[in-house]
């Protein structure tokens, strides 16, 4: 186990220098560079931004440099936060953005499984066709349509929440963000949950705890959620990606000081080190996430075993 | 003994209930919504209104805003000009202190102004400056900074020399990156002197906390000279990108000022508040500039007429629903040494007349129906006001000329790095907004020499020569006039046309008191206060 773990994360190292490599360069084909703003600067201004930050060199030497600076873990500094580091941008804003990444997972993984679970153990039932339906309209209707509706009626309305910020991070800055950003993967998780758990019921193993006699709980929670869990595990890792991402939109919708935002700013300002330095985050992210699923996977399964 | 007590407890009771009850000793805060995350607090770097806000109440310049946007005195409490206008000798308050308890004195703006020109420091509007003396060769790296044309005669008085006379000199000093920055502070943190506990100013109020993207908190600052007319304790500025966001947190009460919401809400705000809507002009132009350069639009009636049967009216009040005012000039209205603009002669003609003599021009020129094709594309910055402005427009040439017009959008850095870098266009979207009260700042848009503003290559010789001249010219009335007949000339030459006035956007709570609306969008919170 020990092996796999230290084998996966040294297979991280070229990947990660792979997708450092394309976006530094991708980025550059981009016309235009973070110093052309609506309100042109003068060409000598141009000449001495670019000089003190390097960017007069040749691109090669920039990437070089690049590199050389991120195996140290420097980043460089953001062109357009200028009185910032990328460390410092991301070490801020991250705290918040897992934060409400977490809760947001929580709520999706604990709430999608349960009505998973119930709408399976009622099928075609009212309850069922409730759930299902709650689920649908929860992955097709977009969280920006979501978080503002509920604003308006939770907090201009009923006034029971505020309206946005993160305040002092209590339940109740935190509720509606985390109800707009988890919704859609709760459905997700809630079909994926009706799906397997049905299949999980009509198999032998099931049959036969049922034949032995065990309480109906026994059989649900302890045999029949296992193997049922399976492709909801192999989810989580798009699952976290997508609240990642996602995030970009209900921070800005709850005025939330996350990472999420940096992602379109960064590119559309063509700040350059604020983007690479996204990609990073955004490529640790999913590895961990996928080695995390890998893991669980051997813990559930009993045919996966990583040696 | 026991009466003793019992009026000792009388009084604490009543003291206490005293305290809950006056109004003057609640702590005074104002929840200040801004458009944006401020990208620096560095005055080298800044450049957006957003971050002037915020410095403007953390620093003082030489000369100020007040809340009706007019200049008046600020760190210097007077000053006089040499009689060919080249000299300044400022004379600064005795009382005016940095937040550390230090004085704030004549070198300390030579340093900042030092710092500012240095071409290590890359400021973005070093260019403010360049009317001081060696400014302009300092940030080329021509001379050593100490070359700047500005000299402590002693502590409270600051000798500033210029270039040529800039009439609009004093205007200049009120801009956010002529704000002084406490050396010490900055010799002792570097770059971390904008970071809340090591920033030292000397404005109404101090620096305690920034939580990017969430808050940035302000406190009265007891040493500022003018401390005891500040009536806020602590402003709280929240940046709110997303405008509707920002918009539903005013509306919940949670804050006091909202800065440019979306135009589409006005109507709806107007009727539930209307005391609390705020439109004001500003000193800024939307504009569609010709490439001067290419066929069809280097003849003069094809531009004209292009500018002239743009409905302006529609572009205003259906697009933006009266949220910006047509135009016909290129300097905004609103500018007290300048007056109204010169606008272009199709201006007092009605729409329907505009149309007839712009197909007028347009066949004597041989485009459009009957003679050669018109085809135009117009670019603009990816944005969905600025596409629906696009299409109108491409709507109205299509139904006056037969025009084929195309439209192609960009993100805003590419689109602007497009044209600042010269390429060639048809028609593209523009905008312009005063970095000083002065019509200058507008029309030098236009001179030949200015190749990365001038997007659409205008080339005028006797315009050049005006604008030559009206830097040489002392008198107001003299210089003020002169400009009104350079602008007179880019009206009939129409290089750009002119579409729109912008206007600043401001929610004003009702507990907020010692608001001033102004053109120059200027609003110290140390005018300010809540009931």
């Amino acid at each position: 186990m020990f092996h796999f773990v230290l084998r996966r994360l040294a297979s991280a190292v070229p990947t990660l220098f792979i997708v450092v490599t394309i976006s530094f360069f991708l980025m550059r084909f981009a016309p235009g560079g973070p110093f052309n703003l609506e309100r042109p600067l003068p060409p000598a201004t141009m000449e001495n931004l670019m000089r003190a930050y390097h960017l007069d060199q040749p691109l090669w030497n920039q990437y070089i440099q690049y590199l050389k600076n991120a195996v140290t873990g420097d980043f460089g500094p953001s062109y357009i936060y200028k009185d910032n580091t990328i460390a410092e941008l991301i070490g801020k804003g991250l705290p918040y953005s897992i934060q409400l990444g977490t809760y947001a997972l929580l709520f999706a993984l604990i709430g999608g499984v349960t009505i998973g679970t119930l709408a399976a153990l009622r099928q075609n039932s009212f309850i069922d066709f409730l759930v299902m339906s709650v689920a649908t309209t929860g992955v097709t209707v977009p969280n920006f349509v979501v978080g503002p509706i509920m604003t308006l009626i939770f907090a201009l309305m009923l006034a029971w929440v505020p309206a946005g910020g993160w305040g002092d991070g209590s339940l109740k800055f935190l509720i509606l963000p985390v109800i707009t950003l988890g919704l859609p993967q709760l459905a997700v998780f809630a079909r994926l949950t009706r799906g397997s758990m049905i299949e999980a019921l009509h198999a032998d193993h099931i049959r036969t705890a049922r034949a032995y006699g065990l309480p109906a709980q026994v059989v649900v929670v302890t045999h029949a959620m296992r193997g049922a869990l399976l492709p909801v595990v192999s989810y989580l890792a798009p699952c976290a990606a997508a609240l990642l991402t996602g995030s970009a939109v209900v921070e800005s919708i709850f005025t939330i000081p996350g990472v999420g935002r940096y992602f379109v700013l960064g590119a559309i300002n063509r700040d350059y080190t604020l983007v690479m330095g996204t990609v990073v985050l955004v490529a640790i992210f999913v590895i961990v996430f996928n080695l995390v699923v890998d893991i669980l996977y051997g813990l559930l399964d009993p045919r996966v075993r990583h040696d | 003994m026991t009466f003793t007590k019992f009026n000792i407890r009388a009084a604490v009771l009543l003291g206490s209930l005293m305290l809950a009850a006056s109004p003057a000793l609640a702590e005074a805060v104002l929840h200040r919504g801004n458009s944006g995350e401020p990208q620096t607090l560095d005055q080298s770097q800044t450049s957006i209104d957003i971050e002037a806000f915020i410095l403007k109440d953390l620093y003082e310049g030489l000369t100020i805003y007040d809340a009706k946007g007019k200049i008046v005195p600020g760190v210097a409490e007077s000053w006089t000009v040499s009689d060919d206008g080249l000299v300044y000798t400022f004379k600064l308050r005795d009382n005016a202190k940095w937040s550390d308890g230090s004085p704030v004195v004549a070198e300390d703006f030579i340093f900042s102004m030092q710092r500012e020109e240095d071409p290590k420091t890359a400021a973005g509007y070093a260019n403010i400056l360049y009317p001081i003396k060696n400014a302009e060769a300092i940030n080329k790296g021509k001379l050593p900074v100490d070359q700047l044309g500005m000299k402590a005669v002693n502590d409270k008085t600051l000798e500033i020399t210029l270039e040529r006379p800039t009439p609009f000199f004093i205007e200049l000093l009120s801009h956010q990156s002529a704000l002084p920055v406490n050396k010490a502070s900055f010799e002792k943190n570097g770059a971390d002197f904008v970071k809340p506990g090591k920033l030292v100013g000397n404005g109404a109020f101090k620096l305690v906390e920034h939580v990017p993207n969430d808050h940035l908190t302000v406190v009265k600052n007891e040493n500022y000279w003018d401390a005891a007319n500040v009536k806020l304790d602590k402003v709280i500025f929240y940046p709110l990108e997303d405008q509707a966001a920002g918009l539903r947190r005013y509306e919940a009460g949670e804050l006091d000022l909202v800065y440019n919401f979306s135009s589409d809400q006005i109507k709806r705000l107007r009727d539930a508040n209307p005391k609390q809507v705020h439109v004001t002009p500003a000193a800024a132009t939307y504009y569609y500039p010709f490439d001067t350069r290419t066929e069809p639009f280097n003849d003069v009636r094809v531009r004209q007429a292009l500018s002239m049967s743009v409905d302006r009216d529609f572009l205003a009040k259906d697009i933006y629903d009266g949220t910006k005012i047509p135009v016909y000039s290129l300097v905004p209205p609103g500018f007290e040494n300048y007056g109204e603009p010169s606008k272009a002669d199709f201006a007092g003609m009605s729409q329907l007349d505009r149309e007839d003599k712009a197909v007028e021009l347009m066949k004597a020129a041989g485009y459009g129906e009957g003679g050669k094709p018109l085809n135009i594309e117009i670019r603009y910055n990816t944005n969905p006001n600025h596409q629906k402005v696009a299409t109108a427009v491409a709507d109205m040439w299509k139904k006056t000329f037969g025009a084929n017009v195309t439209l192609m959008n960009l993100d805003i850095s590419s689109h602007y790095a497009y044209l600042q870098e010269g390429g060639k266009f048809n028609v593209a979207r523009a905008g312009w907004t005063a970095d000083y009260a002065d019509a200058e700042n507008f029309l030098n848009l236009n001179v030949s020499t200015n190749k990365t503003f001038n997007y659409g290559h205008y080339e005028n010789a006797e315009f050049d020569a005006l604008m030559k001249k009206s830097y040489e010219e002392r008198d107001p009335a003299a210089r003020s006039k002169i400009l009104h007949e350079a602008e007179a000339l880019i009206m009939r030459d129409q290089p750009i046309a002119p579409l729109m006035n912008d206007a600043n956007l401001w929610l004003v709570a009702d507990k907020v008191k010692g608001w001033g609306d102004n053109a120059n969008n200027e609003h110290l919170s140390k005018y300010l206060s809540v009931e």
